[in-house]
């Protein structure tokens, strides 16, 4: 059924039809209108799920640890701070293997403080061992959600889920997003969680015990090999997904006019909208550009992005979030991931835009484009800087 | 004295790698006793779980998680959560734990929110009166003038110079229906208040009083004396509270000087050495007198 839904309502609607049976948050700005939307459920009856809404985000990210830890399906959702503060317990459920999926509804970190989106917080989770998964619109949030208790539950993967939306810009937009009617259908995708190890007192296992330095490495191995393994699983999610609701985003990566395009914009997120749009009008003045879509930032898509750019002039890369005493993190592993397959012609420039909320204009876009035909490997460097408050 | 096979059938087994002496982990045996197998724990990083599951091995008959520090009570809500989303809740006990600093200190946040929604969680705690695992600094319930690494006693110090936080009253704030302190010196007692705990639906908090032998550096043939000694001075008052209401204390049979109970602790031997710590001993029996008045404890 198509619908006119704010983002929160349709990352909601999305995990209300995945029918998780614990779910457990915090408030934060701009996460509260998912949250929300859950507890009405659950308080209107058309949700069947314990709501625990806890004291803190280091809380509630232990509270569907250890509910999952029992073997049921479990969501929770943050931002910003609130993901920082619960990032000791996400190193933990992925380390422990708990299919737990959460929404982070992207947002920038203190000093200043600041409520608007960027993709900071995000990146502070990066090497926690959680799946990180980027949606672009409300439509792709709704069926991303789903998507993620499949990739999660996986037996060969695992891990904890995390579903990236920026903040604001879709939790607090209107969309039409197509929802699905039949739960049947969802539940024929998404076959209950079936966990061979949990907390169950007919067969009792220890969890979360001492590893000492004989077996730590390995445990960490295991990990790190379920993460890579996961990268067929998104793939196969999409897919399949695909072949039964009938929609599709790529799967680690997605392409637009990508055929003989010179120039390339990579990107996450709702930028790729105002990016596409841009990038429409360049293909109308002549320009051989196209956009690459990174879908899954962990695992990180290299094949994919080695594939797409190997053969183009230059790389843009759009990014929300800067690594300080380096420069970008985005353009920084696609270079990597360009060298290490002896790709040296490609320049890779990265810029910093749209921190804190600011707008991310198809000026910039235009200005970039025309940037980077002249410059060389730029490495993360600001842009539209206001000179006055420097 | 249990035979070998009854050893091997308790739920939380022999083979640990706690210290002789310990009186955390008998308590542990004690209240496993009581809980009985149809029971799911949690535990807060601390020796407890340090010395009970270096993998792959495990002295857990029982479905045991350790997740960190401070979220022991957390975790234990989200396992409760669980067990009621999938309408396995009746007949299994939740069991939090953690030692003094997982649950006085830095996890004092998640377990006033698990008191707060009234989880059906027993939440224990092994209070050793210092970071032990960590090797013996100071906490919040640590007792005054005790010597800790990060407390220590010297020309300027007597040692810890704060009383140790009355934990069991921020409990008991919260209006939860059963609250008890109680001590691996008394194990009739101390079982008698988990089968209390057991019964009752709703939150429970339980304070053990735990000697440790390396931390507070003693014999360890006194553990069981010392535990003892704390409540027969005065010093760790037994009680039992329902809401915000004291229902019972253990009464003291026979006063002892506090000086009987800190002279056999090497964490209180500089107040022995001189005139200045003679009159340190006299304000830590004016604690121990004031809970006596206070808890009604002659």
């Amino acid at each position: 059924m198509k619908q006119v839904l704010e983002g929160s309502m349709a990352i909601s609607d999305g995990v209300r039809m995945a029918e998780p049976l614990v779910i457990s948050a915090y408030p934060i700005t701009p996460q509260t209108h998912i949250v929300e939307h859950l507890s009405q459920m659950v308080a209107d009856g058309d949700l069947k799920a314990e709501f625990i809404m806890v004291e803190s985000e280091h809380s509630a990210a232990s509270v569907v640890l250890g509910a999952s830890a029992c073997g049921v399906r479990t969501y929770t959702a943050t931002a910003s701070q609130g993901l920082l503060y619960m990032e000791e317990v996400v190193y933990n459920i992925a380390g422990m293997r708990l299919p737990v999926v959460m929404t982070v509804a992207n947002r920038a970190v203190s000093a200043p403080i600041n409520i608007w989106n960027d993709m900071q917080d995000a990146m502070a989770v990066r090497d926690t061992g959680a799946i990180m998964l980027v949606a672009e619109n409300n439509q792709e949030a709704y069926d991303m959600h789903i998507q993620a208790f499949k990739i999660a539950e996986n037996q060969d993967v695992m891990l904890p889920v995390i579903v990236n939306v920026d903040g604001f810009v879709l939790t607090h937009t209107f969309e039409v997003v197509e929802t699905i009617d039949s739960i049947e259908k969802v539940r024929e995708y998404l076959p209950p969680l079936n966990m061979e190890y949990k907390l169950d007192v007919e067969n009792p296992y220890s969890f979360g015990t001492l590893g000492e330095p004989s077996v730590y490495m390995e445990a960490r191995y295991n990990l790190y090999n379920a993460m890579n393994f996961s990268r067929n699983v998104i793939i196969d999610a999409a897919k399949e997904f695909k072949d039964m609701f009938g929609r599709f985003y790529g799967g680690l990566t997605d392409s637009y006019k990508m055929d003989d395009a010179q120039t390339v914009i990579v990107a996450m997120g709702s930028v790729l909208g105002t990016i596409k749009d841009a990038v429409d009008e360049l293909r109308e003045a002549g320009k051989k550009i196209g956009v690459l879509k990174i879908r899954s930032f962990r695992p990180f898509p290299e094949e994919e992005i080695v594939a797409a750019l190997k053969n183009v002039k230059n790389v843009i890369v759009i990014e929300k979030a800067i690594c300080p005493g380096k420069g970008g993190i985005l353009s920084v592993e696609i270079r990597d991931s360009l060298l290490k397959h002896k790709i040296n012609s490609v320049s890779v420039n990265g810029y910093t835009l749209g921190l804190g909320g600011r707008d991310i204009t198809p000026k910039n876009i235009h200005d970039l484009v025309a940037r980077a035909e002249k410059e060389e490997n730029v490495d993360g460097e600001f842009v539209g800087l206001s000179q006055q408050y420097l | 004295m249990l035979t070998k096979e009854e050893t091997h059938n308790e739920l939380f087994t022999m083979g640990h790698t706690g210290c002789s002496g310990c009186a955390q982990s008998m308590s542990v045996k004690m209240i496993m006793e009581i809980l009985g197998k149809n029971t799911i724990a949690t535990n807060a990083t601390g020796c407890l779980e340090v010395f009970s599951t270096r993998w792959p091995e495990s002295s857990w008959k029982i479905p045991w998680i350790h997740s960190l520090f401070e979220n022991s009570a957390a975790v234990a809500s989200g396992v409760e959560a669980a067990l009621k989303a999938m309408g396995k809740k009746d007949g299994i006990t939740v069991l939090a734990q953690g030692g003094d600093g997982g649950t006085a200190d830095i996890g004092l946040q998640s377990l006033s929110g698990m008191f707060e929604r009234n989880h059906d969680v027993l939440y224990v705690c092994y209070d050793n009166g210092a970071y032990m695992n960590t090797g013996y600094q100071r906490s919040g319930l640590t007792p005054f003038d005790a010597y800790t690494t990060t407390s220590p006693s010297g020309k300027e110090s007597f040692g810890n110079q704060r009383p140790k936080k009355y934990m069991p009253e921020i409990a008991m704030a919260h209006r939860i229906p059963y609250t008890a302190v109680a001590s691996a010196g008394y194990p009739m007692d101390l079982q008698k208040k988990v089968k209390k705990a057991k019964s009752i639906t709703g939150a429970k908090y339980l304070q053990v009083d735990v000697p440790c032998v390396p931390g507070w550096k003693y014999e360890p043939k006194y553990s069981v004396k010392l535990a003892q000694l704390a409540v027969q001075t005065g010093l760790y008052p037994l009680f039992e509270a329902e809401y915000d209401k004291i229902i019972s204390v253990k009464k003291i049979s026979k006063k002892v000087p506090v000086e009987e109970y800190l002279k056999l602790q090497g964490r209180f031997k500089h107040l022995f050495k001189d005139d200045a710590g003679r009159a340190e001993i006299e304000k830590i029996q004016k604690i121990a007198d004031e809970n006596i008045e206070r808890f009604g404890l002659i």
